[in-house]
């Protein structure tokens, strides 16, 4: 039998865990997850047959993929959980014809769902049955490095990590580094608002961005944002980044480039307390540092790494912090010394300072491979991505140390401190029966958790498929209007990804879950026993 | 550090208030014109509407936790009193708003999306907001986004309310990411020619120097530097500047538009918002000021519109008339009509009933 491993194909930093990450994959089944809103829609044989006649019109032979062999790689993201098949995978390679398949689509009511690199972690480019898939991996160019105004204009296949790249000659870099980095497409992330590990300092994609065009569901194409530092309008810009491909078509970025730090390094610390890690993570914050990146790990990923890679971390320690200071060399010794003073007062164990590139890579590889060490631990794991307020911390995780035993599964967390986005990882065995459904509940519950505190179910991976039900715990009802209201502005006939991103009130209602909003219950004057 | 305990889902009775006066508008379908310090009303285009809704009273600090490095306020709160609050705990608005006087309120400085001197180096307003309470076209309250920095479940209602001038519903709280205030902020001053201010800005961006603002006015380039006192001392020392000093008043009458640049109140006031490194104008002179590394360019001059809008357009970017009356001039350039049209369909969806600050952003929205 085969388990089922909800996964990050991004995490591929070597071939070895590329390897392991191929044996993992080959272990992957079917998810019985159906998305009730929108039950299986095949198309009828004669709207599929038109669909496909008038975008013979444009696309050449191999940009259209109809064979059901072919449209195999297509049929999930980095969430293989979810899986299904598309009508159609278009590769278009000129704007005009991006432009040309949104007229069809529209006049015949097609689902579109728009897919960068296929490495989103929420099932939000799972296909639609009865709809294409609209790839934009040919759209793989660099059109233009500013090198003077810090900017490149790009197209939306191109990988994040290709930007930095090519600017490495400049002397420039693109902040935002998700895990996924190596393969992941900037289209993706402008959809999905990435993150990364230098947020904190640094801010996700939509920081980072000045300008996209995209196309609508009618085919005009639309330049949100400026190529300078002010814009007027609304600021649709802000609106498209993170909208999870409803609202349009992404077809070229504008992203600011900043200047390498002229010096970096990197701090690891262990402690025999996680509280005393969660404290030392609010101390140095409150000493007016902002670190370009603030991680922590607990004990049992820290083991997983440590079996995996040979990192170097402290094995005998509860938690660890991994703190990584840049800037001009005076700043960075400055903030160094004040950081470990931090981590001393709050009783770490040891410190470890990497201010060579190399040993920085070590410790760093440790860190980029925590899922896949953990992957080694169990059969299956799940991946969860809620964020929540920093002083939070230690409480949030010992309520998962004791939803960890209640549910008698064990919890990996691996998370960015320093912006509170939490990544436990839940680990299961598929083979078992009932213990999928323990560790999706668990999972629930720790968003519902996220949520109580005061944060939010997703911070970086997106609602996509996968956290469509803990946005009816998240928002209210008026809420989730406003959110209808703005797609039918961009797409009043639900074609881009529908299902996705946003539930429809009737799916909240159907969960009949008792929606508790910012800790009020509806209907207060009701008795409840 | 203490944190103060949330209180969200607690509706205010001066929320309370403003949610029954937008309902009496919409019931008898008169629009509003929302108002919280009155301090930027010459911004943007006169306001279709006869009644008043005054969000100024509307104030206090609903949470600040500052190992949160996050303020949640009610959108009447004085930008001067949270100036004050943060400066307690050695920290600061990373946009530097400005305050044109002393009534200038939050809500108005996220309504209206303007950033101060540091937009070029910590980011704009738009930039720093983590979420908003508002109420929408139904009169209902609802909030998006939250305290967090990473959060990424549903649309971009925070940002899509900022720099909206209130057409799309009414603030009532705003939560923003804060920063930790620099303990020396040191300004430089060096003498520039107009036209060389510009190549100037550009080696300073690939410098690394520790900049949080700058300016050029006058033949002269303003460089505000900040960090910890041995930090700047040690950096001035090394490049031969001698010893530091701070001119807090340079960069506040910049922020707040009390220079004697933009008391020139006969003349029109251009704010024109180019790619940072356009040549400097000829045509608008050399009694321009620039800000933002040369991004921001300030022009009180009776340049005819459609030249000064060209001006702008060749450069990448628009012309918005900041200030003064010209006939015919909207203040900002109207977009291209697909993107319009889109304004429009998002106004509909979002105040069906058109009653939020008509005509303030665009004529017609």
């Amino acid at each position: 039998m085969a388990g089922q491993v909800i996964y990050n194909v991004a995490n591929i930093p070597n071939l070895k865990i590329l390897y392991c990450y191929l044996i993992a994959n080959s272990l992957i089944i079917a998810s019985p997850h159906t998305n009730q809103d929108y039950p299986a829609m095949m198309l009828e044989d004669e709207s599929r047959s038109k669909l496909l006649f008038q975008l013979r019109e444009i696309l050449s032979e191999e940009q259209l993929i109809t064979d059901n062999e072919a449209l195999r790689p297509y049929e999930c993201d980095g969430l293989s959980a979810y899986k299904k098949l598309p009508v159609a995978v278009v590769l278009p390679e000129t704007i005009e014809q991006i432009q040309h398949i949104m007229r069809v689509c529209s006049s015949l009511f097609i689902p579109v769902v728009a897919r960068g690199a296929g490495t989103g972690l929420s099932g939000g480019a799972l296909p639609h049955e009865g709809g294409i898939i609209l790839g934009l991996s040919r759209f793989k160019n660099i059109l233009d490095i500013d090198v003077d105004n810090q900017t490149a204009r790009v197209q939306p296949g191109v990988r994040n990590l290709a930007i930095t790249e090519a600017a490495r000659e400049h002397n420039l870099y693109y902040a935002p580094d998700p895990s996924s980095q190596i393969a992941c497409s900037i289209g993706g992330n402008v959809a999905e608002n990435s993150g990364g590990v230098h947020c904190l300092k640094y801010g996700l994609t939509v920081h980072n961005i000045l300008q996209v065009k995209i196309i609508t569901t009618e085919g005009d194409l639309l330049t949100l944002g400026s190529a300078t530092l002010d814009n007027t309008g609304y600021d649709l810009l802000g609106l498209i980044t993170g909208s999870e491909g409803m609202l349009g078509i992404i077809v070229e970025i504008l992203v600011r480039l900043l200047p390498r730090p002229e010096s970096v390094n990197v701090i690891m610390a262990a402690f025999d307390k996680t509280e005393n890690a969660a404290a030392a993570v609010a101390d140095i914050i409150a000493a007016g540092i902002i670190p370009a990146g603030l991680e922590m790990m607990d004990k049992l990923a820290i083991e997983a790494v440590e079996a995996f890679i040979h990192a170097g971390y402290p094995e005998d320690a509860e938690a660890m912090l991994l703190c990584e200071l840049d800037g001009t060399a005076g700043e960075v010794l400055e903030q160094s010394t004040l950081v470990k003073q931090q981590m001393t007062n709050n009783h770490a164990i040891s410190i470890t300072e990497a201010d060579e590139p190399e040993q920085q890579a070590k410790l760093w590889a440790g860190r980029k491979s925590a899922f896949p060490a953990v992957g080694r631990l169990s059969p299956d794991y799940y991946c969860m991505d809620g964020t929540i307020p920093r002083h939070q911390i230690a409480n949030v995780l010992s309520r998962m140390a004791e939803l960890s035993e209640s549910f008698g599964l064990r919890v990996a967390n691996v998370f960015h401190a320093g912006d509170g986005n939490l990544h436990p990882l839940i680990l299961y065995d598929a083979n078992i029966p009932g213990e999928l459904d323990k560790a999706e509940q668990f999972g629930a519950e720790i968003l519902k958790l996220s949520v109580d505190v005061g944060g939010t179910i997703t911070g970086e991976h997106g609602v996509g498929s996968e956290k469509i039900d803990q946005m009816c715990y998240q928002f209210s009802d008026d809420e989730l209007s406003y959110f209808h209201a703005i797609k039918e502005a961009f797409d009043p006939n639900g074609i881009l990804n529908p299902g996705k991103a946003v539930p429809t009130l009737h799916r909240c209602a159907e969960l009949g879950q008792m929606h508790v909003h910012h800790g009020k219950l509806p209907h207060p004057e009701l008795p409840r026993f | 550090m203490p944190s103060i305990p949330s209180t969200p889902g607690v509706i205010k009775a001066s929320e309370l208030a403003l949610q029954e006066q937008v309902k009496s508008s919409l019931a008898d379908k008169t629009p509003l014109a929302i108002q919280g310090g009155n301090s930027k009303a010459f911004y943007g285009n006169p306001v279709n509407a006869e009644r008043l809704l005054d969000v100024s009273s509307h104030s206090g600090i609903v949470e600040y936790a500052p190992c949160e490095l996050c303020l949640t306020v009610c959108a009447g709160t004085r930008i001067v009193d949270i100036d004050a609050a943060l400066a307690e705990n050695q920290q600061m608005l990373p946009f530097e708003p400005p305050v044109y006087n002393e009534n200038a309120t939050i809500g108005g400085a996220i309504a209206a999306g303007l950033s101060g001197p540091r937009r070029a180096y910590s980011g704009s307003v738009r930039d720093a907001v983590l979420g908003v309470k508002i109420i929408n076209g139904k009169g209902e309250i609802i909030s998006f986004g939250g305290q967090v920095m990473k959060n990424v479940a549903g649309y971009d209602v925070t940002r899509l309310m900022t720099g909206s001038f209130g057409t799309l519903g009414v603030i009532l709280e705003v939560s923003l990411k804060v920063l930790p205030k620099p303990a020396l902020e040191a300004t430089l001053i060096q003498p520039f020619s107009h036209e060389d201010s510009i190549q100037h800005f550009t080696s300073l961006r690939k410098t690394g120097l520790p900049i949080s603002a700058s300016c050029y006015y006058d033949n002269q380039v303003y460089l505000r530097l900040s960090g910890s006192e041995a930090y700047i001392s040690d950096l001035y020392k090394k490049k031969g500047w001698g010893t530091p000093s701070e001119n807090n008043n340079f960069w506040q009458s910049i922020r707040n538009h009390t220079h004697d640049f933009f008391q020139q109140t006969n003349k029109p006031l251009w704010r024109l918002s180019v790619a940072s490194v356009s040549p400097a104008s000829a045509q608008l002179g050399a009694d321009s000021l620039i800000e933002w590394g040369g991004s921001l360019r300030w022009a009180a001059k009776n340049t005819p519109t459609n030249i000064v809008k060209s001006i702008a357009e060749k450069k990448s970017g628009h012309a918005v008339l900041f200030r003064g009356n010209i006939p015919e001039v909207q203040t900002f350039p109207k977009p291209e009509p697909a993107l319009f049209m889109l304004h429009q369909k998002l106004k509909r969806k979002l105040d069906p009933q058109g009653i939020f600050n008509p005509d303030r952003l665009y004529l017609g929205l």
